[in-house]
């Protein structure tokens, strides 16, 4: 048995892949259900009612998507460069620690659009700091980023329980270590009323198309991909590898810092060291089942909200761990990677 | 500064020290295999929680110590078979796999501990490993109390070390281990399966993370809790690339981090005045000060993440 690459790769096959995925891991995960002693159908239905069975479902489970959008697009970007960024998570709480810090004084008084836009810089300039520092240490020294950006997810949360127990503690929170809260006037608009959904949703689905653009139009789209297939080819072709990738680290650590600061200023409003539910890591899925495509990305973030909003809904309704989305989840990722494999090669016997 | 000294001149940092080690020893042993192997086995971190989990499980519902922690081999193995089957005959990428069996192996651990343990305000506890004292050995002043009286599967760690070096270096088994390593042609050159042998090094190496992850439940600790493995499954592989892929060198790595570990624990006690979290930041950074300063010099397996395809070159 030997595996070749296709001469040409359909479309279709690609676009397919994802949906096989999924079916895939739910499939399989439906064992792990019935070993709870609940049917899987029961336990599905449950969860799609949970997700969307409901005005205040929908509105939830947009909501947990609209962070893990540029998580996600975090990730894409960076793996299309090859730039192995797993440390969305902690660039994310960066983000959200610079949000509350800029929106609880330094911005108060300014006027909306420009502290909101101070605030995004801000944040995204935390995120990619912590970022640049493995990449740089890559280009540097030849250190595996896999390692540092992991290795930095818990320094990051360590430095965030520093600073909500420390100089950004809420002196108003009863002791509890939670940061200040951003100034009432600067929390972003609802979407729908009476919910939780906000405009970070259209900013998050706005920013997948302008990096959609950046990538299929732009000198520097080309040569993300260029470094990402074949760095020596690039770099002989006049690409310039080592700033290209500083730039994409830049890009992907700003956008995951970007997610922290819509989560800040969006519906939670202040900081915890349990301000993310994994929203880097889930990032990294995301991206895969989106096969790195911005589009992909907005799509995948609301299927895998759907899984996490709709678990929640359904442990509490039959009783099966909600920890199971985490398991589809896993699962989905690892069926993609085999889905995408036999969508671009062919096994020959 | 006396402080300093004082800490360590006693004989029970010295025995934190073995026993902070001995974990992250079978880790940083079970990630060596894998990528003297040519796999870099990322699954390790996630690998570790379900041995814990299930090393732990066995032992609550009423089998030995040891039975637990063979289980958890076995299950390390199964997550290992699955890494492999994804990465040598499909030869996916291996940074990809590894991180979706983490995500797996953690996620099917805290789902299965939620759905077949009762837990209430506090994890329910188990009675674990006991030190035994060597005879003879233990009663020598001051290494006896720091060496010789560990938790058994320390000892076994210990042995390991050798063990796998002496695979690795003085078997024809552990030649054609590391030739598939560095150029899986020449294996195949000499009639051997580059495929059989990744396969088997993973699952192995698997199996002994899983043992690092239950040495935490079942003798460390006595309970299992979600996130408890706290990222030593990474810092084991970061362990790897500072011991330039040598057991020996492994084991004082190991050895070095676990005594930095201890030191700073009893340090957090007498210092005042530094809050806590910079002393649970420095482990972390420290590995990676310690990636940085052996980067240039590291000799990494040459086929190291390349997959292998018959007849491709």
């Amino acid at each position: 048995m030997r595996i070749e690459r296709r001469e040409e790769v359909s479309v279709t096959a690609l676009i397919l892949a994802p949906f096989g995925a999924v079916l895939g891991a739910l499939v399989l995960c439906a064992g792990l259900i019935a070993m709870a002693g609940v049917s899987p159908w029961v336990a599905y239905g449950e969860m799609l009612r949970g997700a969307f069975g409901s005005r205040l479902a929908v509105t939830e489970t947009l909501t947990r998507a609209s962070p893990l959008i540029l998580t996600g697009l975090a990730a894409a970007v960076a793996f299309r460069a090859r730039l192995w960024n797993i440390g969305g998570e902690g660039q994310f709480y960066m983000g959200a620690l610079a949000a509350a810090a800029l929106g609880h004084s330094v911005v108060v008084g300014l006027p909306l659009p420009a502290a909101w836009a101070v605030i995004a810089l801000g944040a995204m300039a935390a995120g990619a700091v912590l970022l640049l520092i493995p990449a740089l240490l890559r280009l540097r020294f030849g250190v595996d980023e896999v390692v540092t950006t992991l290795l930095l997810n818990f320094v990051a949360l360590l430095f965030v329980g520093l600073m909500v127990e420390g100089v950004l503690k809420d002196p108003m929170a009863f002791g509890w270590p939670q940061s200040v809260p951003v100034a009432a006037g600067l929390r972003l608009p609802d979407l729908v009323p009476r919910s939780r959904l906000h405009v970070g949703l259209v900013l998050a689905v706005i920013v997948a198309g302008i990096i959609w653009l950046v990538q299929a139009r732009t000198v520097f789209g080309a040569q993300t991909r260029a470094a990402g297939l074949n760095p020596g080819a690039a770099a002989f072709a006049g690409v310039p590898i080592t700033a290209t990738l500083a730039k994409v680290a830049i890009l992907s650590g700003g956008l995951a810092g970007l997610a922290g600061a819509i989560e800040v200023l969006g519906p939670v409003g202040y900081v915890t060291t349990t301000l993310s539910p994994g929203f880097g890591y889930a990032g990294i899925v995301v991206a895969m089942l989106a096969a790195l495509h911005p589009a992909g990305v907005v799509a995948a973030s609301v299927f895998v909200a759907t899984i996490f909003v709709g678990a929640d809904a359904m442990s509490r309704a039959t009783g099966v761990p909600s920890f199971i989305a985490d398991v589809i989840m896993a699962v989905a990722l690892l069926a993609m990677l085999v889905a995408l494999l036999f969508a671009t090669y062919r096994v020959r016997t | 500064m006396t402080v300093a000294l004082d800490i360590l001149m006693t004989a029970s940092l010295w025995e934190a020290v073995l026993r902070i080690a001995t974990p992250l020893i079978f880790g940083v042993l079970g990630a060596l295999i894998c990528e003297r192997a040519g796999v870099l086995n990322l699954g390790i971190e996630g690998i570790m929680t379900l041995g814990a989990m299930v090393g732990w499980l066995t032992v609550y519902w009423g089998g030995d110590l040891w039975l637990g922690m063979a289980v958890a081999v076995l299950v390390g193995m199964m997550m290992g078979w699955l890494h492999a089957m994804l990465t040598v005959p499909l030869g996916l990428s291996q940074h990809v796999s590894g991180l979706g069996i983490t995500l797996l192996a953690s996620a099917l651990a805290y789902y299965l501990y939620r759905l077949w343990v009762e837990v209430g305000d506090l994890p329910p506890t188990i009675v674990p490993f006991q030190p035994l004292a060597v005879p003879g050995l233990s009663s020598i002043p001051f290494l006896g109390e720091a060496v010789f009286t560990q938790m058994p599967p320390t000892y076994v760690a210990l042995i390991l070390v050798v063990l796998v070096a002496w695979f690795l270096n003085r078997t024809p088994a552990g030649l054609a281990l590391r030739m598939t390593g560095e150029n899986p042609h020449a294996v195949e050159a000499q009639g051997l399966n580059p495929h059989r042998i990744r396969i088997w090094a993973v699952m192995v190496g698997s199996g002994l993370m899983a043992l690092g992850g239950a040495f935490l439940t079942t003798a460390a600790f006595n309970s299992f809790f979600p996130t408890m493995v706290q990222g030593r499954g990474w810092i084991c592989i970061a362990l790897v690339v500072f011991a330039s892929w040598r057991p020996g060198k492994a084991l004082i790595g190991a050895l070095l981090f676990a005594l930095f570990d201890a030191f700073q624990l009893r340090l957090q006690t007498v210092v005042e005045g530094v809050p806590y979290q910079l002393f649970l930041m420095a482990p972390y950074v420290l590995s990676i000060v310690a990636l940085v300063l052996v980067a240039r010099r590291a000799r990494v397996p040459e086929a190291l993440m390349q997959p292998y395809r018959r007849g491709e070159r």
